[in-house]
């Protein structure tokens, strides 16, 4: 058994220099109570990180209260920060060190099996020894449990220390954690310093020298304590880089292609996007409107958009649903519009802080009628950024919906990435309101492409009503089945129009074919790849695709699919195990990426899916493909 | 009446060219509403006013929910958004924000506007924005053919409730009499074009969201309603003030008259509240109440602007 709980203080002396483990990559966690700051400490170490030359990627443990109980294994909140000498793309498979605040929220994430199994965990000391009895049994209790595995434990006397400088040390033990970790992976005080300043640009001068106080003291307990330290190499960018969440980015991405409007209602995990215009949109002559709910946040947008720049919406899943109605609208009347949708778990409410990609055919088919919108979905934190643009250029040129699905992954996700050359095409023109000549027809679709010119109020000679009923050209209601048979033509005719100006997906691995080929969307394109490339090192026939377009579907799919055995997709959303009672290959229910593209492409495409409420890991993502590629040589044999 | 009109608000386009605009501007195509609908005499004073105004017919924007009232916007010459049941208010606020410039009516039935659409109601009164709203309240669901609306009397008999309606009616006017920030509550009828006319003025000219309940006819399903009403013009009295509507081609008529002053909102919610007779006029308006879209006004910048200033922004990101 490789537990030891003894205080290394003891036993070991700052006189001997600790030694370095150097790793090409390392994952670790802080978790608290909620309320203790676990999370803060978590995102300075990880941009921090960045900065400093890093590959990061780190992802948010967030339990839906705001302050659930404390000490329990239910409220586990912080962070994941997976760090490489190189990029990184996930959140990788075990955390190899924790700190942890209390041993209830570490023993969430031991039985989670988040844990390597010689896990290093730095957890605070003070409840061995706690007043209250029934905490002293609970931390024995979770030792001998914590015992059955190789842990290496370390108790940190986080809150005896904290209070040599703090009275109140519940509020400032995060920074001393982030103390133990700047000194454990060599970071920059400085660069802490200078994040810290930033999360704390709102408060006073006070607060902020009594966070670096508790960094300082942490660092200083760690190096007179600690006998080892992890050095993962840094290398510097050639090109100049960034590093955010995926909220960030896409309000950053919203800013840069020129919207003016954004209405959104408060929704998990969709609303930080939000917090960020606040503060900045009206510099850029933009307004976020904070609906009375998320139905008028939809038709605000519209109402704006109708009226002059495209505009946007922010929302998650329970809110695209009560959206549904106002997105036919858009469709119906060739109003472009910017949906962005950040995937949580569902149906209903779900799981509000967690990643699912559940969405997908909610925001292709969603909607009462024929209602042809364009769906794409950014895979990394950068594409976050890029989507938006690409979004907002498709809504205005196609007139029409763009739906963009992100999710809690990628949301709270931070990754550094290269900084954007900023253009001005990327950006909204200024609507034209010159008159239109006399009597122009609102809706003067090209019979070949189904696009037509846009008609702003304001333009004289350009009066027209627009109706979500059936119309003709010129926006008069008409019911006649020629009438409609035509308009919806014209509305479909849109979307194979893009589909033509899309070029094939690339595919990572062997594109000439093989026994098995991966294909994903979205937030799990690291974890996908990551996969496959171990898995093709361990000698397994697998390459993936990763579709962007999601509505119309990029071109080739049927081709490309026909060159592998096998086709399956690894999704975050609910599938029927093959295996289990009752499931035939009839009566399975399957992936939402699957459903599609067995529907597009008549191709026998499996799936492997799976709803964990966090981020597929990509060594279950290397077993799923192990067991794909034996099913087949079975079902061959 | 009043210095805060729209034109001094800078929302309508000052009148650059001598074109005088006459009814053939704002006129549409033959409506087509029942004959004896309320419908009708409310696009007719509409009309009157725009011209009345010489609004410019492409700065001019009607938006309508969904329901007989909703085809409003069909029947006029100017720029229309004919959207989705209960949500024209969301709608109108969009296009607002983003373009002050248009002088913006809203157009809802009862249905649309006090039942599926009550939750934008309220809170449109209280954004309480620059722009007209006006409740067409036939007091039932004509289009999808006679079911109670939020309005209709207690014990009138429709499809979904035919042994009477169970409920007494909502009111309109002391539900917003009682929101926070209403600005302007006015009541008129269809069938008095002259005080209709009258109050559709003082709401477009006023600063803030004029709310106009219209009580109508709908001859179809609830012609008896204010049948006594319109054969006898002593069962409906005239909330008369300068800072009113003032109708003296009314005088003769209608005898019943009570001087009220709009600036008191307990006198309103009082008179709104007792609904044993019919009131008409303007219960309540106070041109000195933050309005959103005044508030919500950002400067415009250009696309190199906003580049440098992104720019700026993501110096905070930079590694």
């Amino acid at each position: 058994m490789g537990l030891s709980t003894a205080t290394l203080a003891d036993e070991t002396t700052a006189i001997r220099p600790p030694s370095v483990i150097r790793l090409p990559e390392h994952t670790l966690e802080i978790v608290s109570d909620s309320g203790e700051g676990a999370q803060k400490c978590g995102q300075i170490f990880g941009a921090v990180s960045a900065k400093m030359g890093n590959g990061v990627w780190t992802v948010e443990i967030i339990p839906a209260e705001i302050q659930p109980p404390p000490r329990t294994p239910e409220g586990a909140s912080g962070n994941r920060i997976r760090i490489g000498s190189g990029a990184v793309t996930n959140w990788g498979d075990q955390v190899q060190l924790v700190v942890a605040f209390n041993e209830q929220v570490l023993l969430s994430r031991h039985r989670l099996g988040a844990l390597a199994d010689d896990a290093i965990i730095l957890v605070e000391n003070l409840w061995g020894s706690h007043p209250n009895p029934d905490i002293q049994k609970a931390w024995q209790q979770a030792l001998v449990e914590l015992a059955t595995r190789n842990y290496r434990v370390i108790e940190v006397p986080m809150e005896e220390q904290c209070l040599t400088i703090d009275e109140n040390p519940r509020k400032g033990k995060n920074m001393f954690a982030l103390g133990l970790l700047a000194y454990i992976y060599d970071r920059s005080l400085e660069r802490i310093e200078d994040q810290i300043a930033y999360a704390f640009r709102k408060k006073s001068e006070d607060v902020y020298q009594r966070n670096v106080g508790l960094l300082h003291l942490g660092y200083e307990w760690a190096k007179a304590n600690l006998d080892f330290r992890i050095e993962v190499a840094t290398s510097t960018s050639e090109k100049p880089l960034v590093v955010m969440n995926g909220n960030e980015a896409l309000a950053l991405g919203a800013l840069a292609s020129g919207m003016e409007l954004c209405a959104m209602y408060p929704i998990t995990p969709a609303t930080s996007v939000s917090h960020f215009l606040a503060e900045v949109f009206e510099k850029f002559g933009g307004i976020l409107h904070q609906a009375e709910d998320e139905i008028a946040a939809a038709g605000v947008a519209i109402g704006a958009s109708y009226a002059g720049k495209v505009a946007f919406t922010v929302t998650s899943g329970p809110g695209l649903a009560l959206k549904t109605e106002f997105i036919g609208l858009a469709v119906m009347t060739e109003t472009p519009l910017v949906v962005i949708d950040v995937q949580r778990g569902g149906p209903s409410t779900g799981l509000p802080t967690k990643v699912e990609q559940s969405d997908l055919l909610a925001a292709l088919f969603a909607q009462p009628g024929d209602a042809p919108r364009i769906v794409i979905a950014p895979s990394t934190i950068e594409e976050c950024f890029h989507s938006v643009i690409t979004a907002r250029r498709l809504a205005e040129v196609f007139r029409t919906v763009v739906m963009v699905l992100s999710d809690a992954n990628l949301a709270t996700g931070v990754q550094p990435f290269p900084r954007p050359e900023l253009l001005a095409e990327w950006q909204a023109s200024e609507p034209d309101l010159a008159p239109v000549p006399q009597d122009t027809r609102p809706y003067e679709w090209d019979s070949r492409t189904g696009l037509a010119p846009r008609i702003i109020p304001g333009q004289p000679n350009g009066m027209f009503t627009v109706t979500g009923l059936a119309h003709d050209e010129r926006s008069k209601v008409a019911y006649g089945s020629g009438v409609h048979q035509r308009s919806s033509t014209m509305r479909s005719r849109k979307l194979a129009v893009l589909q033509q100006m899309l070029t094939p997906p690339s595919i990572k691995g062997d594109p000439s074919g093989g026994e098995l080929l991966i294909v994903g969307w979205g937030s799990t394109r690291g974890a996908i790849e990551e996969a496959v490339d171990r898995a093709r090192a361990q000698g397994l026939s697998v390459s993936s695709l990763h579709l962007t377009f999601l509505s119309p579907l990029e071109p080739g799919l049927a081709e490309i699919f026909k060159r592998f055995k096998k086709v399956a997709t690894v999704e975050i959303n609910y599938s029927d195990e093959p295996t289990d009672p009752f499931i035939t290959p009839e009566n399975r229910r399957r992936g939402q990426l699957a459903w599609l593209l067995r529907a597009e492409t008549l191709v026998d495409v499996d799936c492997w899916t799976r709803v964990p409420g966090e981020p597929l890991r990509p060594g279950a993502i290397v077993d799923a493909i192990s067991s794909l590629i034996d099913g087949q040589r079975r079902l061959v044999s | 009446m009043t210095d805060f009109s729209c034109a001094t608000l800078g929302c309508a386009v000052p009148v650059d060219d001598d074109h005088e605009y006459v009814l053939g501007d704002y006129e549409g195509p033959v409506a087509r509403w029942c004959p004896g609908c309320g419908d009708h005499s409310i696009l007719t004073s509409v009309e009157k006013l725009l011209v009345a105004e010489q609004l410019k017919p492409e700065q001019t924007m009607f938006v309508s929910g969904i329901g007989c009232s909703s085809r409003f916007p069909h029947y006029l010459k100017t720029y229309g958004f004919h959207g989705v049941h209960g949500r024209a208010l969301p709608v109108a606020t969009g296009i607002k924000l983003h373009r002050p410039d248009l002088n913006v009516f809203v157009v809802m039935g009862d249905g649309d506007c006090c039942s599926i659409g009550a939750a934008h109601w309220v809170h449109a009164i209280r954004y309480n924005m620059n722009m007209v709203a006006l409740l067409l309240d036939n007091s039932i669901y004509g289009l999808t053919k006679k079911q109670t609306s939020p309005t209709t009397p207690q014990g009138f008999k429709t499809n979904t409730q035919p042994f009477g309606s169970f409920l007494p009616p909502l009111n309109p006017l002391t539900t917003m009499l009682g929101t926070t920030n209403v600005s302007f509550v006015a009541q008129t009828a269809e069938w008095i074009p002259a005080h209709l006319y009258a109050t559709l003025r003082a709401a477009y000219r006023h600063r803030g969201l004029a709310f106009v309940r219209i009580l109508q006819r709908c001859p179809m399903y609830t012609v008896s309603l204010y049948e006594r009403a319109v054969k006898d013009p002593s069962l409906t009295e005239l909330l008369v003030h300068d800072d009113g509507v003032l109708t003296p081609e009314l005088d003769a008529i209608y005898r019943e008259r009570r001087a009220h002053d709009p600036a008191d909102i307990n006198a309103a919610r009082q008179l709104a509240d007792d609904t044993d007779r019919i009131r008409l006029g303007v219960f309540f308006r106070d041109e000195r109440r933050p309005c959103y879209d005044e508030i919500r006004r950002p400067t415009k910048i250009t696309a190199s602007e906003r580049i440098a200033l992104l720019d700026k922004e993501l110096d905070r990101y930079a590694v």
